[in-house]
C-alpha cells in the first residue's frame, strides 16, 4: 500500500532524510522509531503529501503522490505531530467539516461521524467547543478525523503523546484492531509501544534507516539476548557463579547482584540458550539450590535503541 | 467547487464563533455613519449623492480589512492546521479561494448593512441610485483586492500582528499613491509613462473614477487583476513554505 524509494529531503544545508527506502502492505502496522531530529515527522509529513521530498518517490496505493496527489490523499487517514484541530469549532463540526472534505455527505457523512466519535470515546464532549478541552480529548478528536473516512492507510505521528495510561492503551488497541486490515504506519518514542502495538519496526537516526525488522527480531540484536539469568533466594555469589562457568557452552558469567542472588551466563557463539537453561535447571537440582527464577533473556529494545542510535563519540565514552 | 464551498463556509462559522466579524461589522457601520453624516455634513451640503458615504471607504477597509484577514493564514500556520489542511484531498487553490471568499462575504456583509444611508438619502430627495449602484459594486470590488492582500501577507508569517502591519502599509502605498501630493514628488523628474504607471496602480485613481457612476472596464480589470495577482503570490508563499 505504501512504497517510499530513496526519499530525501534538504532543508537549505540541512539534509533531514538521506536515503529513506521502505514498503508497507495491509494488514501491517511498522513502528517508526528514532531519537528527535531523526526526520520521522519529516518522512511523514512527505508520506501525506504536505511536503514534497527533495529526491525519491512516495507511492500509495499505486498513486504517486507528488503526481497525483487527490488520489492517494484520498486513501490517506493522517494524524499530524501535536494533533492540531480549530479550536473555534465544536467536536462536532470539527468533524462534519473533515468529513466534507473527504467528500462524505448527508447519511454517508452522519454515519462516519458517528462511528470514529464511537471509537474515539467523543459522545461526551461532542458539542463542546475544542477550544476548552483537555489535551487528551484535542488528541483524540484529531485521531477521530483520521479515521473518519476509514481510510486504507493511516499515518500517526506519535498518536499516544500527551495521553494519560488508560487513554495510551486504548488507542494502543484501536491501532492494532485496526492494523488487521489497514497499513498503518505510526511513530513513537516508547518502545514498549512498539513491542505491544507493531508487526514491524524501522529505527530511523539521522535521516537514514539503521535497522528494519519485527520487534522481536531487533530485540535479538541485543547484547543480553540469549544470556540466561538464574535467581536464587539465597547463596554466595562466587561460588554459584564458579559453578555455573563451568555448563558447558556458558562464555562468560557476571553477577547481577546478591540477595536475591542473581547470576547471568552469556553463551558462546555457535550453542543454543535453551541448552544452558536445561543445564542450569539441572545444576540447581544438584547442588540444592533454593531456585527462585530462571529464564533465557529476550533482548531489551531500549538497550538495541541505544546501541543503534548513539552517536559514535558518546558510545566510546559509555565504554 | 463543493470543497471551495466547505472551506468557506468553515471560515465564515470561525468568523462568527469569535467577536472579529461582530467586531468589524459594528466598527464598520458606526464609523461609516459618523464619516458620512459628522464630516461629510450629509445633511447640509444639499447634495442627494453618497458620495461623501462612498469616499471614507478606502481609509476605512485599510482598517478593518487586514483585521479580518489577518488571521487568514497565519493562524493555520501557527495551530498547525494548515498540515491538517493540506494533506486533505483538495487542492491549494480550494483552500485559498474558500477562505478568501469567505472573508470577503464578510465585508460584503457589512456593505449591505448600510443600505439604511441609501433609503435615508432616497428618502431626503432624487439621488441618482444608478451611481449608487455602481459606487455599491466599486466598493465592494476594492474590499475584494484588500481582502486579497491581506490574505497575501498572512500567508508570509506566522504572527498576526505583523500580518496586519504590513499588509495595512502595502494598501496605504496602493492608496497615496494616487494622490497628487504624492505624485507631485515624481512629476520633476520621472517620464510622464512612469508617472502614469504608478498614478494606475492606485487604489484611489480607480475608485474615484468608479464613484463618479462609470464602471469601467479598465477599472474593473484593475480590482480583479491585483486580486488574482495576490492569490497567486499566496499560492507561491504557501507551496514555497510547504517546500521548506
Amino acid at each position: 500500500m505504501i512504497q517510499v524509494r530513496d526519499l530525501k529531503k534538504n532543508f537549505g544545508p540541512k539534509t533531514a532524510v538521506n536515503g529513506i527506502t521502505f514498503t508497507v502492505e495491509r494488514g501491517e502496522v511498522l513502528g517508526f522509531l528514532g531519537p528527535n531530529g531523526a526526520g520521522k515527522s519529516t518522512t511523514m509529513r512527505m508520506i501525506t503529501g504536505f511536503i514534497p521530498p527533495s529526491e525519491g518517490a512516495i507511492s500509495i496505493g499505486g498513486h504517486d503522490i507528488v503526481e497525483n496527489p487527490l488520489p492517494a490523499k484520498r486513501l490517506i487517514g493522517y494524524l499530524p505531530e501535536n494533533a492540531p484541530s480549530y479550536s473555534d469549532m465544536s467536536v462536532s463540526g470539527f468533524l462534519h467539516f473533515t468529513a466534507e472534505l473527504r467528500g462524505l455527505r448527508g447519511d454517508a457523512k452522519k454515519k462516519a461521524v458517528h462511528r470514529a466519535v464511537e471509537m474515539c470515546f467523543l459522545e461526551n464532549v461532542l458539542h463542546q467547543s475544542v477550544e476548552t478541552l483537555s489535551k487528551g480529548y484535542r488528541h483524540r478528536t484529531c485521531f477521530a478525523q483520521s479515521i473518519i473516512h476509514d481510510p486504507e492507510v493511516l499515518v500517526l505521528d506519535e498518536p499516544t503523546d500527551g495521553l494519560d495510561p488508560n487513554q495510551k492503551h486504548e488507542v494502543r488497541t484501536l491501532i492494532r484492531q485496526m492494523g488487521e486490515k489497514k497499513a498503518i504506519i505510526f511513530s513513537t518514542h516508547i518502545l514498549e509501544e512498539v513491542e505491544a502495538v507493531c508487526s514491524r519496526a524501522v529505527i530511523i537516526d539521522r535521516g537514514r534507516i539503521v535497522a528494519n525488522g519485527t520487534p522481536r527480531d531487533l530485540k535479538m540484536r541485543s547484547e543480553q539476548a540469549g544470556a540466561v539469568t538464574i535467581g536464587l533466594v539465597d547463596g554466595n555469589g562466587e561460588d554459584v557463579a564458579a559453578k555455573v562457568r563451568q555448563v558447558a557452552g556458558v562464555e562468560r558469567v557476571t553477577v547481577l547482584g546478591e540477595r536475591p542472588l542473581r547470576v547471568r551466563a552469556f553463551p558462546k557463539k555457535n550453542s543454543g540458550s535453551d541448552d544452558i537453561a536445561r543445564a542450569l535447571a539441572e545444576l540447581a537440582k544438584k547442588e540444592g539450590w533454593p531456585l527462585q527464577e530462571l529464564h533465557v533473556e529476550e533482548g531489551r529494545l531500549d538497550e538495541v535503541f541505544r546501541s543503534i542510535t548513539l552517536p559514535d563519540t558518546k558510545k566510546e565514552e559509555s565504554k | 467547487m463543493s470543497n471551495i464551498l466547505t472551506i468557506a463556509k468553515r471560515e465564515l462559522r470561525g468568523y462568527f464563533a469569535s467577536p472579529i466579524a461582530y467586531v468589524v461589522i459594528v466598527v464598520f457601520l458606526l464609523l461609516s455613519g459618523i464619516c458620512t453624516f459628522k464630516f461629510g455634513r450629509l445633511f447640509s451640503n444639499g447634495q442627494a449623492d453618497l458620495y461623501w458615504f462612498f469616499f471614507w471607504h478606502p481609509f476605512l477597509y485599510l482598517l478593518l480589512c487586514p483585521a479580518l484577514s489577518m488571521r487568514m493564514w497565519s493562524d493555520e500556520r501557527r495551530m498547525g492546521t494548515m498540515e491538517l489542511l493540506l494533506t486533505m484531498p483538495i487542492t491549494p487553490w480550494q483552500a485559498i479561494i474558500g477562505k478568501f471568499l469567505a472573508t470577503w462575504l464578510i465585508v460584503g456583509i457589512s456593505l449591505l448593512l448600510t443600505f439604511p444611508i441609501w433609503i435615508t438619502i432616497n428618502y431626503l430627495g432624487n439621488a441618482d441610485n444608478g451611481v449608487i449602484v455602481a459606487s455599491y459594486i466599486g466598493s465592494f470590488l476594492m474590499a475584494g483586492l484588500y481582502v486579497a492582500v491581506g490574505a497575501m501577507t498572512s500567508a508570509i508569517t506566522r504572527n498576526q500582528v505583523v500580518s496586519f502591519v504590513v499588509s495595512l502599509v502595502i494598501l496605504l502605498l496602493l492608496v497615496m499613491c494616487g494622490w497628487p501630493t504624492v505624485t507631485d514628488l515624481f512629476v520633476s523628474w520621472a517620464p510622464p509613462p512612469l508617472l502614469d504607471a504608478i498614478a494606475g496602480c492606485s487604489i484611489w485613481t480607480h475608485f474615484e473614477s468608479i464613484q463618479k457612476g462609470v464602471l469601467d472596464s479598465r477599472d474593473i480589470l484593475y480590482f480583479v487583476s491585483v486580486m488574482a495577482f495576490c492569490l497567486f503570490t499566496t499560492s507561491t508563499i504557501i507551496r514555497a513554505h510547504r517546500a521548506g
